[in-house]
């Protein structure tokens, strides 16, 4: 039996149909067709799937889309304050060289997002905890972690963009 | 896999989740963050016709610690947010790095600390802590509730004591008394991330210098998290000391009955049964002070 649902992804609102076995993050990209979402291992251990479900980074791989019904999702399309602009995360990702491939970046910037709205200024041994449950497969981090290091001065530095979504 | 759909139920009360269980059979399983659930469907493991999911329970997802009660964690409880308790940090830091040892970031802001006991792994983190420190699970079923000590709930790797339509509702830890402390350290191939190779949970509590009662558990070493009581019993009414602690270590790793896996071979683990449960006796000690 299908399950009528609502999400709540990057601002959008999206009533939908779905069978309770798929998951968000199959929900994201084949219905949504926000395939900035990407699918690793679909076990839990790569991270490149992550997304934001109500402030908290999550699998969306192992996240069944009925059980977030009526809840906040954020996925890298939504990081971005404008179709301009980029998040100081992203920017720092790009000006650092913290992309080899790229397949890793959506869920590396998504946990760094979770990361620094809990805590503003990591070390860089709270950095790498943090990441801990993302993998790059060209195993570009210290980059990554430089990348993240620089936003978070950046985000500390300008409160309002800190703001940006 | 013979089929891929299921069923999805998320009732709003523990009774109503009981009556679904019972009335759905065998192929309907209970899910509280789904980490564990969805990967054993995904690897062809389970074949659920039915899921019935506990987060729409109100209540359920309670961490309190209080002086006279002690420490309860509901079921659906997450990983992350055991870890990030202050009043658990404080009274007992044994059960937040358990917490904070499961898994990665996303899958501790999903998963709960007890689903990670009911998915009943050997490695399972949270259990060789809880154990040490005496916990009990409640249960509720179609026969209604009842209280089992988390020692009598593993009988083998994925296996418990739950009947058909059982729910585990709760964990709860007894207050600990003044001079105690409990520990849980362990060691992994990745250091953060993966099941871990050895764990131990140890429980001390001191009568001046000797020890007054002490419990050690060690996971990932035998088809459950197994007790280790002859070298729990090497400690009892000795002054604690470097040496008394080592020489359970080893009491504990002659105790021990690990595999050889792709996590850690037989002997290794055996001769880091004898580390771990020094260093976890060391660390209970220190905080029993």
């Amino acid at each position: 039996m299908k399950h009528d649902i609502q999400l709540m992804v990057n601002g959008d609102t999206y009533s939908l149909a779905i069978d309770p076995c798929r998951t968000l993050n199959q929900v994201l990209r084949e219905d949504l067709n926000l395939t900035g979402t990407k699918l690793g291992c679909g076990s839990g251990d790569c991270g490149a799937c992550t997304v934001i479900v109500d402030g908290r980074s999550v699998s969306s791989c192992l996240t069944l889309a009925v059980e977030v019904d009526g809840k906040e999702i954020m996925t890298v399309e939504g990081l971005a304050p404008s179709g301009e602009e980029l998040h100081p995360i992203q920017e720092a990702f790009v000006e650092k060289g913290a992309i080899q491939c790229g397949f890793c970046t959506p869920g590396m910037e998504l946990s760094a997002y979770h990361l620094l709205s809990k805590n503003p200024t990591p070390t860089e041994k709270e950095i790498r905890e943090g990441l801990s449950g993302n993998l790059c497969r060209c195993t570009g981090y210290n980059k990554i972690v430089e990348a993240i290091s620089v936003s978070a001065d950046r985000m500390n530095r300008k409160p309002s963009k800190r703001k940006s979504r | 896999m013979k089929r891929s759909g299921f069923d999805y139920y998320a009732p709003e009360t523990i009774q109503e989740a009981v009556n679904l269980l019972a009335d759905l059979g065998k192929n309907a399983f209970v899910m509280a963050g789904g980490t564990d659930l969805l990967i054993k469907k995904r690897h062809g493991m389970i074949f659920p016709d039915a899921v019935v999911a506990l987060k729409n329970i109100k209540g359920l997802d309670r961490i309190s610690v209080g002086p006279k009660k002690g420490l309860s964690i509901g079921a659906t409880a997450l990983l992350a947010d055991v870890a990030a308790h202050s009043g658990i940090r404080n009274k007992y830091p044994a059960i937040s790095d358990a917490a904070k040892n499961t898994a990665n970031v996303q899958i501790r802001n999903m998963g709960t600390v007890v689903g990670n006991l009911c998915n009943a792994s050997p490695s399972a983190d949270n259990a060789p802590a809880l154990l040490a420190l005496g916990a009990t699970l409640s249960i509720t079923g179609p026969q209604g509730e009842r209280t089992l000590a988390l020692e009598d709930f593993f009988i083998g790797p994925g296996l418990t004591v739950l009947e058909p339509a059982e729910i585990v509702t709760g964990v709860t830890v007894p207050p600990l008394l003044p001079n105690s402390g409990t520990a849980y350290v362990h060691l992994s191939a990745r250091g953060k991330v993966d099941c871990s190779a050895v764990c131990v949970g140890a429980h001390v509590e001191l009568k001046g210098r000797k020890v007054d009662n002490v419990r050690l558990f060690v996971g990932a070493c035998a088809p459950i998290p197994m007790r280790t009581p002859r070298a729990e019993k090497t400690m009892i009414q000795k002054v604690f000391t470097n040496k008394l602690a080592e020489k359970a270590g080893e009491t504990a790793s002659q105790e021990a009955l690990p595999i050889t896996d792709v996590r850690a071979t037989m002997d290794y683990r055996n001769s880091m049964v004898a580390v771990m449960t020094k260093r976890a006796l060391l660390l209970a000690h220190k905080r029993a002070m």
